[in-house]
């Protein structure tokens, strides 16, 4: 048998993973590592997959991902700080027909924007709401966020997160399974192969609960953040593991009777 | 179809002249005095009948900002609070600005700071006409002084908004969103089906995608929006200046006063004239822009202007710039929800005239 070449394996169509039509050419602002880029192509290939494009329109939040917009192919909206799912209430209710999604990291979604979430969710708009959980904020540079582990360092909680004065972190998957809006809850991560499959998978049954109108759908993905956490990709996503899945553990919080 | 005559409260015209204007969204969250907009409007469920979408928000916050994801869609939407309300949805305004998307925007003014009072005041005017949230912007801004004017303004307030691609503020107060007048309201139109080509309504092949952001992190091209911005403002002081004036013809002195005002000074300038004194009125109908030129034609022809404003003076600078220091302005107000009687206003203008 004929040895296999690097050449052979890198030949299209010998690949099983392709980039999607609907990732941009734009380079992306992403540090190495980060799971942002990740959750994005995933998302892009379930809206080419189930041919979602053209009914497509998403919000973007502020924070790393507040230029999603650059990277896949559909309309956008840039939401204020926090804002996102007021934003997407407006536009479902306008157009029930489209297909509209939040993508919002944890100061955005789990601090200034709480009240939004919440209700959002509680009024059970037929929209996903994508949560990417790092737990710090890692635009502005590695401050405390609502999720930041206990004990875990900042740039704002330099000594360790104390909980006895700065709060414990916040399970917003939890919150918004309690209310009888969301029609389905989970967990999610993009940092193996596997994790990518499922998350597809999750984001796939969230688009078939909209199409059915059957309530909010909210996607939290537990993510890295090499730059703001000060580690390797390799170390960052070994301490995701370690740290953040005991205490953000993964599965589905709810999902709906069939 | 003809026009309809009843007798309505400031804030009911408003809520009835959107659904009829063909409105697509209405969101809002309750305030006094204007919580009568969205009661209103959730009484007469036009989602039913136009499909005009009506919602109670969970905040200020949350109803501008649906106001912005609506507007997005090329949607005619629209909020309506009073001054505390309207100070949490400045945010969400700036960014509408920043976005350049229309929307009509309703402040029923009450007494402030703070929670200040419920009674009606013109304390919001700064934050009304000077853009109110941060960044260099402007809304446009309209001063109804009737029941009526409530009504007509929602119409031609969302024709502005969507001519300019700018968000328009009906800037009335509590007294004119309290008081009851007979109104002519026009006949139902449609809501459009007009898909606007920089809306994201889900991208077709046949055009890029479109992006509703405020955001450039190019400085050069920061600036550029800027001043493409300041061309759409300088453009609204060329075209959409509005204003009536009340015997200026033969005016000496002039009060400069709008909404609430601008009604007792009508009084107040019958009073006057019964006096002898040659009192004349200009009541500016778009706050920004500001009638500068014709204050300034009128400043080389009286003696001095009155600005009678229900607050501690705001529009009054306005009219000093305006005629540059060519004549006297003075400002004569009441605050905290007191409302003047045109007999003091008479009294004001008498004392402005000895000096």
């Amino acid at each position: 048998m004929a040895e296999i070449t690097f050449n052979d394996i890198i030949k299209p169509e010998n690949l099983a993973y392709t980039k999607s039509k609907l990732m941009t050419d734009n380079v992306m602002h992403y540090c190495p590592g980060c799971g942002h880029g990740t959750a994005h192509q995933a998302l892009a290939e379930v809206i080419e997959e189930e041919n979602l494009q053209s009914r497509t329109v998403g919000i973007t939040p502020v924070g790393c991902s507040v230029l999603m917009y650059n990277y896949i192919d559909v309309d956008f909206q840039e939401a204020a700080h926090g804002r996102a799912p007021a934003l997407a209430t407006a536009v479902k209710r306008l157009m029930p027909d489209k297909f509209v999604f939040t993508y919002q990291g944890d100061g955005d979604l789990a601090a200034i924007g709480t009240a939004e979430t919440i209700h959002t969710c509680n009024r059970g708009e037929n929209i996903l709401i994508i949560f990417i959980n790092n737990g710090i904020y890692g635009m502005t540079g590695g401050q405390m966020a609502p999720t930041t582990l206990p004990g875990m360092k900042s740039a704002t909680s330099p000594y360790g997160r104390d909980v006895s004065v700065m709060g414990s972190p916040i399970k917003m998957a939890d919150i918004v399974a309690m209310l009888p809006g969301t029609c389905y809850v989970t967990r999610q991560s993009v940092n193996t192969a596997g994790g990518v499959r499922k998350f597809k998978k999750a984001l796939k049954k969230a688009v078939q609960y909209q199409n059915e109108k059957r309530g909010t759908c909210f996607i939290e993905v537990v993510s890295n953040c090499p730059s703001g956490w000060k580690m390797t990709p390799v170390e960052s996503n070994k301490w995701m593991e370690e740290n953040m899945f005991p205490f953000y553990p993964l599965g589905d919080l709810k999902v709906p009777a069939e | 179809m003809e026009k309809e005559l009843k007798l309505m409260k400031g804030n009911e015209a408003i809520a009835e002249a959107a659904i009829r204007a063909g409105a697509d969204g209405y969101f809002g969250y309750p305030i006094t005095p204007q919580s009568e907009i969205l009661e209103y409007l959730m009484e007469a469920n036009p989602q039913a009948t136009t499909g005009m979408v009506v919602l109670q928000a969970e905040s200020e916050v949350a109803a501008i900002n649906m106001v912005y994801g609506g507007a997005a869609c090329g949607k005619k939407v629209m909020t309506s609070s009073s001054s505390p309300g309207i100070s949490l949805k400045q945010e969400g305004i700036t960014y509408i600005a920043g976005a350049e998307l229309p929307c009509l925007i309703v402040n029923v003014v009450r007494g402030g700071p703070g929670l200040g009072t419920i009674q009606p005041a013109q304390s919001d005017y700064f934050q009304a006409t000077k853009g109110g949230g941060h960044g260099d912007y402007h809304l446009l801004v309209l001063a109804p002084s009737s029941v009526q004017e409530m009504a007509d303004f929602v119409e031609l307030g969302f024709d502005l908004a969507f001519k300019y691609r700018n968000p328009v503020m009906i800037l009335s107060d509590g007294a004119i969103g309290q008081m009851m007048e007979k109104v002519w309201l026009n006949p139902q139109k449609k809501r459009s089906e007009e898909i606007l080509p920089w809306a994201t309504t889900g991208k077709p092949a046949s055009r890029p995608r479109n992006i509703i952001t405020s955001l450039d992190l190019d400085s050069e091209r920061q600036e550029k929006f800027n001043l493409k911005l300041i061309a759409k403002y300088r453009e609204m002081e060329e075209k959409e200046v509005r204003f009536e004036e009340f015997m200026t013809e033969d005016a000496e002195y002039l009060f400069v006063a709008y909404g609430t005002s601008a009604r007792l000074c009508q009084k107040a300038l019958q009073l006057a004239r019964a006096e002898g004194i040659k009192a004349g009125l200009l009541r500016p109908i778009t706050l920004f822009p500001f009638p500068k030129k014709r204050l300034n034609e009128l400043a080389d022809r009286v003696k001095g202007m009155l600005a009678v404003e229900m607050s501690a003076g705001q529009m009054v600078e306005d009219v000093m710039l305006s005629v540059n220091g060519k004549t006297r302005v003075s400002h004569y107000g009441r605050m905290g929800g007191m409302i003047p009687t045109p007999e003091e206003v008479v009294e004001n203008l008498k004392s402005f005239i000895k000096g």
